[in-house]
């Protein structure tokens, strides 16, 4: 029978695989172009990690701090990023993120208000001036609905709940994608002259993560095993407060915009340990600083009672707390028992972002495959060695909306291409071995072993002994895996689709690994014991992970020289 | 405590066939529902079918029925349900299930379409203050749960999906309505395709919403009265015989 009418197919000069920030937002300029769209998601339209954003989406509009503008975003951000970011995307990210801000209003989206009509800022980590459009503490949950409403009036294909496995290729070019329906278990081939990878992060193969069971790193595992290049892949951020207590909910995120709007931390004794860390911005110094700062408190013994730090915002009038931090509120009463208009909150560090990602190119978000693009956290590079609050959610709509402008360009003046049948069929073969293995492992346990290697040997303070251990076990871990079974029928299996998302999982976690183990330094949130200097050096040079053959391979690529006026602006600085 | 246990009795079944089956789970401090649905696909039954995203009361992905009563699972504490007697936690009962847990929401999707999106007064300024967005700020805070949806009554036990749009999509339309700066009138579609007046404004919808949006008195009350003015006050009928819409 031939692959057409043995499995469902669909065609599209677009396919948008993800639909959080940047699949909605790269649709949506693909749309604008006149490009057949499609966008494939792992769950329900909507429901993306992009909604767990909260504390805002940073722009230089100047509405509160009028001396803000794009040069000092920029400078803020390649200084968060320790000088490691791709300079050209944090340029084009800071100079393009009002735009992008203002579109959304555009579109419907209700920020909260300055006294004088405009869109309200409020400060954040690293950031020189108050910067961070938001709305109360939901404000990923407002970008998303307004860019899921704006894409759906435009009139994109949504195929929902639906998991690509596999690109497919015409020689070097992506020309597909191939996958299954969580809902049924049936299979799916998509045919398209572009694609745009918009998966989101690799957060769930650490055991303490803010990030959902979609964020398997699935995109970046795609691209790599279609012969992309995967950049700075050591470099993962744990955001300094994430609950840790009761267990149930540790890891879940507390917003920095707690932070933000004053919130302050102690240890046990009460000290106001960030004095120690980073007397000059205290609480809202860089992640990176203050989830160290938080695991050395509790490492030296003086965490709070769950192995954490006091946050307290009780100081602020409780009618403020309640209207700026609503969310923030109900979690901690209703999942911890804690007012936190009365009293502190118990917070940690939690896996929450990659920085590294697929390599792609700064204006258009194309990686080194032809066809294939991408965007947002998927994407390496933007945010260098440590991301700044609030720079995602403008990240996604800057590269989104770029990624989908040129994958619909190129699509217009795409050769013809042919799916092969044969990858269709060794795609197929893959998906569907975990049934054929009765008697083999559980996936969740292999998955539970996979998160406890990470965060005990890949986590916030590494050294050479634990991540050439982790390497080892991680080839443990691969062989499990590969014996992994499922059972019962395939219509929303969640065992069996864990066994695909595992693959993804162990990709991403020893590229992590690998590239950690190479970088012998400590920059931004990567933090070598046993190298714990920055070197210039090392500031000089990115990290490329790529297949070749069967084998994972890491090359040292030098970076360009930075523009004089580029150059200027950093100077500005001192 | 390191002992306890409780028993969750859940429903395992596709569209044409299931049964409760009871699984017993360990307890944690502060355990909620669906940490007790995860456990039991780790340990005991890697198949079960359950949706979940944020699990913190962000994504509206984990509706059931706890014990008979529409929640979010991720936000539903074991410790707030009797500990003496079988927890059970079955599918929304208003959408056809799938699979265990997971039910087929589409239709909410397929009413969403129906509702013409935000389109912005020309030449508007962009100028906008707090007490003119806080009502709209209300209705955008909905995580599309479908709890609303669920227990209202005329989805529930009357089935009008055809000629009703229910709780979450008057939610919607009264955010886009009640936007300072937009354009379009919806007030004939809120009549005659999501047939407003059915709703008898019983408030279980705003009962079970997890946002604590006041559905009936903020959102559809409103929306009903400018249902009235438009179709039904006296004067207005009146002068539309006599100035028929262009």
């Amino acid at each position: 029978m031939s692959p057409a009418t043995k499995y469902e197919t669909h065609e599209h000069d677009v396919l948008i695989i993800g639909a959080g920030g940047a699949g909605l937002r790269a649709a949506i300029e693909a749309l604008a172009q006149g490009a057949r769209v499609g966008v494939v998601c792992k769950s329900l339209l909507g429901k993306a990690h992009t909604v767990m954003a909260e504390g805002g989406l940073a722009a230089a509009m100047a509405n509160v701090d009028k001396a803000d503008n794009w040069r000092t975003h920029f400078r803020d951000t390649m200084s968060g990023g320790k000088y490691l970011n791709n300079w050209r995307m944090a340029q084009l990210h800071a100079q393009e993120a009002p735009d992008r801000v203002r579109e959304l209003e555009q579109w419907g989206a209700l920020f909260d208000r300055t006294d004088t009509g405009d869109i309200l800022q409020r400060a954040f980590g690293g950031h020189t001036f108050k910067r961070l459009c938001h709305v109360g503490d939901r404000t990923g949950l407002e970008m998303i609905r307004t860019l899921q409403d704006r894409g759906v009036d435009l009139g994109f294909d949504v195929y929902m709940e639906c998991t690509i496995t596999r690109l497919l290729k015409d020689g070097d070019r992506v020309c597909g994608a191939f996958g299954y329906w969580r809902n049924s278990g049936n299979l799916v081939v998509f045919k398209a002259k572009s694609i745009v990878i918009a998966t989101g992060g690799i957060g769930k193969s650490w055991k303490i993560t803010s990030n959902s069971w979609e964020c398997t790193g699935d995109g970046m595992a795609l691209a790599y095993e279609a012969g992309a290049e995967l950049l700075d892949m050591e470099f993962v951020q744990f955001h300094p407060t994430g609950m840790v207590w009761p267990p149930g909910v540790r890891g879940i995120l507390v917003t920095e915009a707690v932070r933000g709007e004053g919130g302050i931390l102690r240890n046990k004794n009460g000290e106001r340990f960030m004095e120690k860390y980073d007397p000059k911005r205290l609480e809202l110094s860089t992640r990176d600083i203050v989830a160290r700062s938080i695991y050395t408190e509790v490492r030296e013994g003086r965490g709070s009672e769950h192995g954490g730090a006091y946050l307290n915002i009780s100081h602020k009038p409780a009618e403020y707390v309640k209207r700026k931090l609503p969310s923030m509120y109900h979690q901690f009463k209703e999942l911890a028992d804690v007012d936190i208009t009365k009293g502190p909150m118990e917070v940690g560090p939690t896996c929450h972002y990659v920085m590294g990602g697929i390599r792609v190119d700064a204006e258009t978000g194309q990686s080194t495959v032809p066809g294939l693009f991408a965007a947002g956290e998927a994407a390496g590079g933007m945010h260098g060695a440590n991301r700044l609050g609030g720079n995602s959610l403008s990240d996604l709509l800057v590269f989104g909306r770029r990624a989908g402008l040129a994958a619909a360009q190129q699509a217009g003046k795409c050769p013809a291409t042919a799916i092969d049948n044969a990858q269709i069929e060794a795609a197929e073969r893959d998906l569907l071995a975990p049934f054929t293995r009765a008697g083999g492992e559980n996936p969740y346990k292999i998955h539970e072993n996979l998160q406890d290697v990470m965060q005990s040997l890949v986590g916030i303070f590494r050294n050479d002994e634990d991540l050439r251990k982790a390497i080892v076990e991680l080839e443990k871990l691969k062989a499990r895996a590969a014996n992994a079974s499922a059972s019962g029928s395939h219509v929303y299996n969640t065992g069996w689709h864990l066994t695909r998302d595992l693959q993804s999982m162990l990709t991403v976690s020893e590229a992590c690994a690998h590239a950690a183990l190479a970088r012998t330094e400590s920059r931004g949130a990567h933090s070598r014991i046993d190298f714990p200097k920055t070197e210039d050096a090392w500031g000089k040079k990115n990290l490329i992970i790529a297949k070749k053959g069967s084998a994972m391979t890491l090359t040292e690529v030098p970076r360009g020289a930075m523009p004089a006026e580029l150059q200027e602006i950093l100077a500005e600085s001192k | 405590m390191a002992d306890a246990t409780a028993t969750l009795r859940v429903f395992r079944g596709d569209a044409e066939t299931g049964k409760a089956v009871d699984y017993e789970v360990p307890l944690t401090p502060g355990m909620v529902v669906l940490d007790a649905i995860h456990s039991i696909q780790a340990n005991q039954s890697p198949d079960l079918a359950v949706r979940w995203n944020c699990k913190a009361a962000k994504c509206g992905s984990c509706s059931a029925e706890v014990n008979g009563r529409p929640k979010l699972m991720c936000k539903t504490r074991m410790d707030s349900l009797p500990p003496d007697q079988p927890i059970t936690v079955f599918p929304i009962k208003t959408f056809p299930v799938i699979k265990d847990l997971v039910t087929d929401v589409s239709w909410n999707y397929e009413v969403n379409k129906k509702i013409p999106a935000f389109k912005p007064k020309p030449n508007a300024e962009w100028k906008m203050y707090q007490r003119d967005v806080d009502r709209g700020q209300e209705f955008r805070k909905c995580i599309e749960c479908f709890l609303c949806q669920n227990v209202c009554h005329v989805l529930r036990d009357h089935d009008k999906k055809q000629d009703f749009g229910g709780p979450r999509f008057f939610v919607r339309t009264a955010a886009l309505e009640m936007h300072p700066l937009d354009s379009r009138n919806r007030i004939p579609l809120l009549r005659e395709q999501l047939g407003i007046g059915y709703c008898n404004i019983t408030k279980c919808c705003t009962e079970v919403c997890p946002e604590d949006i006041h559905i009936t008195d903020n959102a559809i009350i409103p929306l009903k009265e400018r249902v009235v003015d438009q179709f039904y006050d006296p004067l207005t009928m009146i002068v539309r015989k006599i100035f028929p819409a262009k």
